[in-house]
């Protein structure tokens, strides 16, 4: 047998495998990882809400926990079965109702201070996940409609029971298109 | 004229309007109490420019829009605002509506101008302006404000402008009447739109069921000739949708989510440019409007020019009262139009007909009961848009969002052709309008999270921030109590 031949083989065989394992090594050092890539698609449909009622600390965390394969995709009362549909056709697995034992789903609801009624402690404010209180120590605080999740975390700290949660109302004019 | 009829389909209904339209338009008085309703049926909730107790004339702004897509809203009568309330409104819901009690004396807006404005001598885009000002509004059913339209159509360089008088709908024939009765303001309004618009040509087109419509029309017309054309299209169900107008006028089609203004046109409805008209003569604000009060249900179906804010009960007593048993009051005409809650709501700028409709009237529809699909390809025969209703129908009973989109559910334009001809007798145009519903509460919800998403990240590294500044203080104390050098910041003399 030709030793040149062997030895050129060797060489190329080499030459590959050190190009493929520098791709490699940088295709892994600059991409993101595919676990991360999977999260940021959970975490896209996931509500946002930032509540916690699935027993993860927001959103994200949640989304990880699901990636990692360690929490079940039924967890998620405020996205409801829009949400478990989505996420089953996403993740391949069986989509099944929200378990009850994580709440119930309701429409959009946003917090709502009774002004008349709210002493100014500001112990809400560090509730909410979204920073969607305005107030001060000693100032009445308000919710910013707009940017409530409807998360209900700043109802419990409230010492006086101020903060009731309020249905949002889609306007009805939105409802109705018109040919011409 | 050519005629032409070159959208894909549509339907040749009962019209039920010929006796209707030949009858004179009847004033109705003003009533003791208006309502005008802050959604005036653009969808547009204004904003209300009057408080409880001010004294209001004729002309005066009741209520603004706080975006383009609501027009200015003007008392019709003179008298006092005696309550901002929520009521039941046009729009199934409800809504605020400003109830202003006629003092009878119908004075006019001591700001307005007195007698016709030289629209000649105004440039085009101060014209646009002051149409604004003047609260013309799509009076086809839209209820759109003109001077938005108008600035699109500005913006676009759409040149042509086509009045929209064929009137395709059973039982609406408030333009008909309109178009034998005050050609000359058609016309007139037709010059107007055009000095607005810049236009260089105007061309009416009427439905070849409307023979008298199209005499006076093309008698007022003389005059401009070289630029004002009737047009004869024919009595074809939806012709006068805009898009399939359009297509049967010029030859083009309107793209998807596009707007005439994107083929060069501009489309208004007769009645809008008569309104124009109207207010180009007097200098008074669009404050009244032609309703057809038609069906089985009422006495004597007329055409009756009223006030907006007039109860809509005081225009079936002016069509000789309710007769027989009366089961729906519909705001429009068979095909697209709404049921309302009750007669107690006033006249808005986007109720072209009450069609006060009895068992005779709706046999069919209140007969159906409905199937299963049977894919008999029915309504894609029918479909004037070009679309598969049965496929958009079956994505959105799985609310498969992305098949709904894609077979077009945002280009249907809501004509009811589909449901008329289905034979399980499904409620197709219905099914669309909820799948766009929940397409756009997805749409929102979507954009809710973003900002949620953002707001919650910025909040949780701001958190990350003050524990690490926390730290940092907490280790230069601890350094410093030990006597040791502290490190210190380069800039600062220790």
């Amino acid at each position: 047998m030709n030793v040149e031949a062997v030895w050129l083989a060797c060489a190329v065989a080499a030459a590959l495998a050190a190009v493929c394992g520098i791709a490699l090594g940088l295709a892994a050092s600059r991409l993101p990882p595919a676990t991360n890539r999977l999260v940021e698609q959970i975490d896209a449909l996931l509500p946002q809400t930032q509540c916690g009622q699935c027993q993860f600390p927001g959103c994200r965390p949640y989304a990880e926990a699901i990636a990692r394969g360690e929490a079940e995709i039924d967890r998620c009362p405020p996205g409801g079965e829009t949400t478990v549909r989505a996420l089953a056709a996403l993740l391949d697995r069986p989509a099944r109702p929200v378990d009850p034992a994580y709440g119930t789903t309701q429409g959009l609801r946003v917090a709502v201070i009774d002004e008349e009624r709210c002493i100014g402690c500001a112990r809400c404010l560090p509730a909410c996940p979204v920073d969607a209180i305005v107030g001060a120590h000693r100032y009445m605080h308000t919710v910013l409609a707009e940017q409530c999740t409807g998360c209900e975390l700043c109802v419990a700290p409230c010492p006086v029971d101020c903060i009731a949660m309020r249905p949002v109302t889609v306007a009805a004019a939105a409802r109705w298109t018109r040919a011409a | 004229m050519t005629t032409r009829n070159e959208f894909p389909s549509g339907l040749v209904l009962d019209a039920h309007k010929q006796p209707v339209a030949a009858e004179p338009i009847l004033d109705v008085a003003p009533p003791a109490r208006l309502r005008f309703a802050l959604d005036q049926g653009s969808g547009v909730v204004l904003e209300p420019a009057v408080a409880v107790g001010d004294v209001v004339a004729i002309g005066s702004v009741i209520a603004r829009p706080s975006d383009d897509f609501g027009a200015v809203l003007h008392a019709s009568a003179s008298g006092r605002v005696i309550a901002i309330e929520s009521h039941d409104a046009t729009n199934d819901d409800g809504g605020p509506c400003i109830v202003v009690e006629n003092d009878g004396r119908d004075t006019p807006d001591p700001a307005l101008p007195r007698g016709p404005i030289d629209y000649t001598a105004l440039d085009p885009a101060t014209l646009v302006d002051r149409l604004r000002e003047a609260g013309i509004a799509g009076l086809g059913g839209a209820g759109f404000p003109t001077a938005t339209k108008l600035a699109t159509a500005r913006a676009r360089s759409a040149r042509r402008l086509l009045l929209n008088g064929a009137e395709c709908e059973p039982w609406i024939c408030c333009d008909d009447a309109l178009m034998r009765a005050e050609a000359d303001d058609v016309v007139l309004g037709g010059r107007v739109l055009m000095r607005a618009l810049e236009a260089e040509s105007c061309v009416i087109a009427i439905e070849d069921d409307k023979p008298a419509a199209i005499d006076a029309l093309r008698a007022a017309a003389q005059s401009a000739a070289d630029t004002i054309t009737v047009e004869i299209v024919p009595a074809v169900y939806p012709q006068g949708a805009e898009r399939q107008l359009v297509t049967a006028v010029f030859g083009v089609e309107v793209p998807a989510r596009g707007l005439p203004a994107d083929v060069g046109v501009t489309c208004q409805n007769v009645a809008t440019a008569a309104a124009v008209a109207r207010w180009a003569r007097s200098g008074v604000p669009l404050v009244t409007r032609v309703v057809t009060v038609t069906g089985s249900g009422v006495s004597r179906p007329l055409n009756v020019r009223a006030r907006f804010g007039t109860p809509l009960a005081t225009l079936v007593e002016a069509a000789g009262g309710y007769r027989g048993e009366p089961l729906r009051l519909i705001a429009g005409g068979n095909m697209t139009g709404r049921a309302l809650a009750t007669d107690e709501v006033g006249l808005t700028k986007s109720i072209n007909t009450l069609f006060v409709a009895t068992h005779q009237d709706l046999a069919a529809r209140l007969a159906a009961v409905e199937v299963a699909c049977i894919r008999c390809g029915n309504c894609a025969d029918v479909c004037p848009a070009g679309l598969l209703p049965q496929e958009i129908h079956r994505t959105a009973l799985a609310r498969d969002a992305d098949g709904a989109v894609r077979f077009g559910v945002w280009d249907c334009i809501d004509c009811g052709c589909c449901d008329y001809v289905c034979p399980s007798q499904i409620p197709l145009a219905l099914r669309f309008r909820e799948a766009r519903e929940w397409l756009r509460e997805r749409d929102r919800a979507a954009a809710r999270a973003a900002v949620a998403r953002t707001r919650h990240e910025r909040r949780e590294r701001r958190l990350q921030e003050a524990v690490a500044a926390e730290q940092r203080a907490f280790d230069v104390a601890r350094q410093q109590a030990r006597g040791e050098s502290a490190p210190t910041d380069p800039g600062t003399a220790t």
